[in-house]
């Protein structure tokens, strides 16, 4: 007799990358046609998440109809510089740069007690200054590239980062990002390289999170489809780890929200009055 | 033979004029096609996710049948049957429901209002809806049917009551945002396929099934509208995410042999005598 044994469960994050690009495409063309635009402005930053906004947006509307931006301080790391070109030369897309420098340390000379953390904040909300003034420029709406994990670990600069209106890869994990990336052909050197915020000098993700991307979605996946940290750790995850993924998803639920207003009426905005972000009423 | 097509359309959130002469161009432009049974999605005068907003773009009925009525008679000679989902508003209480229109006959054939609201996850429908409690079939100028909607379908238990009642077809308006990306197809489209093939197959009866597309603030209706036939067969099938119309034969006569051959729905009939009691013991412990 042949015994057949099945396998314990477990929670798979490959996807078909083929449907997953049509569907981002489509989904960056018809929620820019809802809101009456047909050009991207994409914010580039010489990392993965990045690269895939630009393959995606540049697929979806044309590399004509896409606006990026190189947006260094001249304390960024030269490689990442360099990157976003490359980036831009493999998708056809023309690149704008607009050194924030003078901008950072314009308010930067008038705060001397900045600390490289805080000045690391100011970069990334004045890329947000400059990518909303570009999209009013060329009429092209700002897509977001931050991708699940980071927007779990709340791991980005609020109001700066999450602010563009559309972003396709907040559904996708990192591991997910770079095997999408790898499919839409974004350049080895990019998918390969330790990612980075690139606000402070040396700075890695991993290092900032203390666990790495590939265990954390894994991690991550599990926590929110409801299994028991037991059954994580017997996957081969540490309870270490397992601890370490919950507590960063749970310290930082606020940055998923808009502000929490105080509720006077039966008619607060977003708790009683209820519409989807595309509802409207026939002109 | 009856002539189906299943219009696979996308609306504009809240623009419902507009989106009801989409779809009365879409009719048009199948002018030639001999269509007997044109069939909609859910919710698309207005699009699936509104939130509170039902309260203010709910049709009545009756209006709905009088706008289709007045279109019908400007450019048709012969009649035309509309299956067609739409958040209906009855009095002070609003559903989620499917229309059977015989337009240039009867009108108002049917009307369903869906029994499953799905709340949970990314739907949130009790909130904002009234269940409907009645699941009746009905018949039309071809032969007998019945309208489900959507979740409505997920409970095979639906399709079974309907079949019991003698229905031959039974119409699947739906909105079903595509979801689960590990196949070169979406999850939910698959699982659809599956209930459509079990219930048709099991049942030997057809079941078409008309699903919304277009982009809701990020969640992609899936679109995937099919037909499946008495054999548990897929007879014709609608790309995902894009619009189209699905156009199929429907043979009737087709039913009475398969059931011959295949008889489940007569094993059904004969065998629920002896699990209803304990059916009904468990229905009534809820």
């Amino acid at each position: 007799m042949r015994v057949v044994r099945g396998v314990p469960n477990r929670e798979v994050l490959e996807l078909d990358y083929s449907l997953v690009a049509e569907v981002l495409t489509r989904f960056v063309r018809e929620e820019l046609a809802v809101r009456g635009y047909e050009r991207a402005v994409v914010a580039v930053s010489g990392g993965v998440d990045s690269a895939v906004t630009l393959a995606l947006a540049a697929q979806a509307l044309g590399a004509q109809n896409v606006h990026a931006l190189s947006l260094p301080h001249r304390d960024s790391s030269p490689e990442s510089v360099a990157h976003a070109r490359l980036v831009a030369e493999r998708f056809g897309v023309r690149l704008e740069t607009v050194d924030i420098t003078p901008m950072v340390e314009g308010y930067a000379l008038q705060t001397p007690d900045l600390t490289p953390r805080r000045k690391g904040n100011v970069m990334a909300r004045t890329r947000m200054i400059v990518t909303f003034d570009k999209s009013e420029q060329y009429r092209a709406l700002p897509l977001g590239t931050g991708n699940k994990t980071e927007r779990l670990f709340g791991y980005f600069t609020w109001h700066a980062d999450d602010s563009p209106p559309v972003n396709p890869l907040g559904d996708l994990y990192k591991t997910q990002v770079w095997g999408l990336a790898e499919f839409l052909g974004v350049p080895d050197e990019i998918i390969g390289k330790a990612p980075t915020a690139d606000l402070e000098p040396g700075q890695t993700d991993e290092a900032d999170l203390g666990v790495r991307y590939r265990r954390a979605d894994v991690i991550l996946e599990h926590y929110l489809k409801g299994y028991p940290d037991a059954y994580i750790v017997g996957l081969g995850y540490t309870p270490e780890e397992v601890a370490l993924v919950k507590r960063r998803v749970n310290r930082t639920h606020y940055k998923r929200h808009l502000p929490a207003v105080a509720l006077i009426s039966s008619t607060a905005i977003g708790e009683f009055y209820l519409r989807p972000l595309d509802f409207r009423i026939e002109d | 033979m009856v002539r189906h097509a299943l219009l696979q359309l996308k609306p504009q959130k809240g623009r419902v004029s507009r989106n009801l002469e989409h779809l009365q161009s879409a009719l048009l432009k199948l002018g030639d096609e001999g269509i007997d049974v044109a069939v909609v999605p859910e919710a698309f005068p207005t699009g699936y996710f509104l939130q509170g907003g039902v309260r203010e773009l709910a049709l009545e009925a009756d209006e709905l049948v009088e706008r289709f009525a007045l279109w019908h008679a400007a450019h048709y000679q012969d009649p035309l049957d509309l299956v067609l989902g739409f958040y209906e508003r009855d009095g002070g209480s609003y559903y989620n429901a499917a229309a059977y229109l015989e337009l240039g006959g009867r009108g108002l054939v049917h009307l369903h209002r869906k029994i499953f609201l799905p709340t949970y996850g990314v739907f949130d429908e009790e909130r904002f809806l009234d269940r409907g409690h009645e699941l009746a079939s009905f018949d039309t100028r071809f032969g007998r049917a019945a309208l489900l909607i959507c979740e409505d379908f997920w409970h095979t238990v639906t399709a079974t009551t309907v079949a019991l009642q003698g229905a031959q077809i039974v119409y699947v308006p739906s909105a079903s945002p595509a979801r689960g990306f590990g196949n070169s197809a979406p999850a939910n489209v698959e699982r659809w396929e599956t209930l459509a093939r079990a219930v048709s197959g099991e049942h030997g009866l057809y079941v078409a099934l008309a699903s919304l597309v277009g982009s809701e603030a990020g969640k992609l209706m899936s679109g995937g509208s099919l037909i499946a036939g008495p054999e548990g067969e897929v007879l014709a099938r609608a790309p995902v995410f894009e619009e189209a119309a699905l156009l199929a034969e429907v043979d009737l006569d087709r039913i009475p042999p398969v059931r011959y051959d295949n008889p489940m729905l007569a094993d059904l009939k004969a065998g629920l005598p002896l699990i209803f009691p304990e059916l009904r013991r468990v229905v009534e412990e809820l």
